[in-house]
């Protein structure tokens, strides 16, 4: 049942945005991975999963603020039922458990993660990505190892941006670029540095999202 | 048989034989290894079963599953080209227009055979309205060149597309009812000279025709493949109420344009870093790789008829 509705809800959002994935610099692999990925719509977990392979979506959970998905019981139905997104607490003033303890938890309970490291959804419409927050760097530095693979969305702001009444047809691309390769020593700023330029790189120099 | 009967037994045909043909390259040339060239042919082919099979349909039901169709590519088509130009949420009213607005209204005024309203629909009232929208919402970023962009979509996404069911809507004297015929000769008539250009090129080779726009077209394939496009078009002439000598002019014309339409296409695609301008057809990309050089062909097509004809 539950596997139906996710079919369902993968299958509408392809008939809207025709989504697929592009492996660009990693190959789909049955291993432990975090997908790290650019965020612009409450779509994009659904996108990214979209654009694995079953059996890879299967075992991969997407990253998700407890705020939004509890909301409302059909949010909290789809986030803990249909994507069994980890949901986490992101006000530090509020919240009783460690974010990064319950992803570290997570994966060594096996399961892959989507993450998105910009840490709230990117409004601005001439900024592609914002600074990352740091919880990518300490589940890599603890977590070695997860492989880190970098994936961006294209078009997905533009399909329906805030305060739009109605969602565009637009093709959208999960590209799926190289792991981040681990280097010793490295700090936190550095690395978040080049994880952050790594998910860039996959938006290439064209298309809409560019301002050439 | 009617005519159109006749026409799908021999697309059938024309595609076993293209099938056949795919297998043995597959088994005696590539001996069953993977090879690009052989792979996307025999996925070309795969396709023009569906793609066959899809417009069999469509004629089958009748006028209007041809308008339907064609709303449906229509929509599509300016999905894949939306997908790659340069706008922003200015032009997001705009675009629902475009996509919500203009589609349904274009083909629905085909359906009713307004030649005077969707003759210039999208080049007059799209094209002073669209702009407005994206005006009111205050943001002069690369104004001329977003609305241009936008406006350049819908021209050939929707108008330039329509003008293939609109010749159902033409009333020529002694060809009654027989739109369906006209649109199956100019359908066939330019995807015969693609896939011929494309047969002439693979087999003659040569010099590229041009290697800045794309890497693929030969100076042999355009000759070639026009020139047989030409040929076929004669020899189908009992499709339309042209005799054969006309209906080998207007082969001949509909498939330039189609193949000068290629390489505009291919100059957008190139200019903005892509190959194909989608996925959905394994082996040819996407809806507007299909159709480019049909909208190009179709207007003009479309206006000479009704010149002459009517």
């Amino acid at each position: 049942m539950n596997e139906i509705v996710f079919r369902l809800l993968l299958g509408a959002l392809w008939l809207l945005t025709g989504v697929r994935g592009e492996w660009t610099g990693a190959a789909p692999a049955m291993r432990q991975r975090i997908y790290f990925a650019n965020h612009r719509s409450h779509a994009d977990a659904l996108l990214i999963a979209a654009a694995l392979p079953p059996a890879i979506r299967r075992t991969t959970r997407p990253v998700a603020a407890r705020d939004y998905w509890q909301r409302s019981a059909v949010r909290r139905f789809l986030a803990h039922r249909v994507i069994h997104a980890l949901l986490i607490d992101r006000d530090p003033a509020t919240r009783r458990e460690d974010p990064i303890a319950a992803m570290r938890a997570a994966l060594d309970a096996g399961a892959s993660l989507i993450l998105f490291p910009e840490g709230t959804r990117n409004d601005r419409e001439d900024e592609p990505l914002l600074p990352f927050r740091s919880g990518l760097w300490h589940l890599a530095r603890t977590r070695p190892d997860v492989e880190l693979v970098p994936c961006w969305i294209t078009n997905v702001g533009r399909i329906l941006p805030k305060g739009e009444l109605l969602p565009l047809p637009l093709l959208c691309t999960v590209r799926f670029g190289p792991a981040l390769e681990a280097e010793a020593g490295e700090a936190k700023e550095a690395f978040l540095a080049r994880a952050r330029a790594g998910l860039l790189a996959l938006r290439g120099d064209d298309g809409p999202e560019s301002t050439r | 048989m009617s005519e159109l009967a006749r026409l799908l037994v021999l697309a059938l045909a024309v595609l076993a034989v293209a099938t056949l043909v795919g297998r043995i390259l597959r088994r005696v040339v590539a001996r069953g290894a993977p090879h690009p060239v052989i792979d996307d042919l025999n996925a070309r082919i795969a396709s023009w079963w569906v793609m066959v099979a899809l417009l069999a349909a469509a004629f089958a039901i009748g006028p209007g599953g041809v308008i339907a169709l064609f709303a449906l590519l229509s929509m599509l088509a300016l999905r894949e080209y939306a997908s790659i130009t340069y706008t922003r949420r200015g032009d997001h009213f705009a675009l629902a227009l475009g996509f919500f607005v203009a589609i349904p209204a274009q083909y629905g005024l085909v359906a009713l055979g307004w030649y005077g309203l969707y003759s210039i629909l999208i080049p007059v009232y799209a094209f002073l309205l669209l702009p407005i929208a994206s005006a009111l919402r205050g943001d002069p970023t690369r104004f001329l060149r977003r609305v241009a962009a936008t406006q350049w979509g819908l021209m050939l996404c929707v108008y330039g597309l329509s003008h293939v069911p609109a010749l159902l809507t033409l009333e020529i004297p002694g060809f009654e009812a027989r739109g369906m015929l006209l649109v199956a000769f100019v359908l066939i008539v330019v995807q015969a000279s693609d896939v011929l250009q494309y047969v002439w090129g693979k087999l003659v080779g040569g010099p590229k025709l041009a290697p800045t726009l794309s890497p693929s077209k030969t100076v042999s394939g355009l000759v070639g493949g026009i020139a047989s496009a030409t040929a076929l078009g004669a020899m189908l002439w009992w499709l339309t109420p042209f005799g054969a000598w006309t209906a080998a002019g207007m082969a001949l014309l509909v498939a330039a344009l189609g193949a000068a339409g290629g390489l505009v296409m291919s100059a957008i695609k190139r200019d903005h870093g892509i190959k194909d301008w989608g996925h959905l057809i394994p082996g040819h990309g996407g809806v507007l790789d299909r159709l480019d050089s049909v909208v190009f062909a179709a207007p003009v097509f479309f206006h000479l008829t009704r010149y002459l004809y009517t």
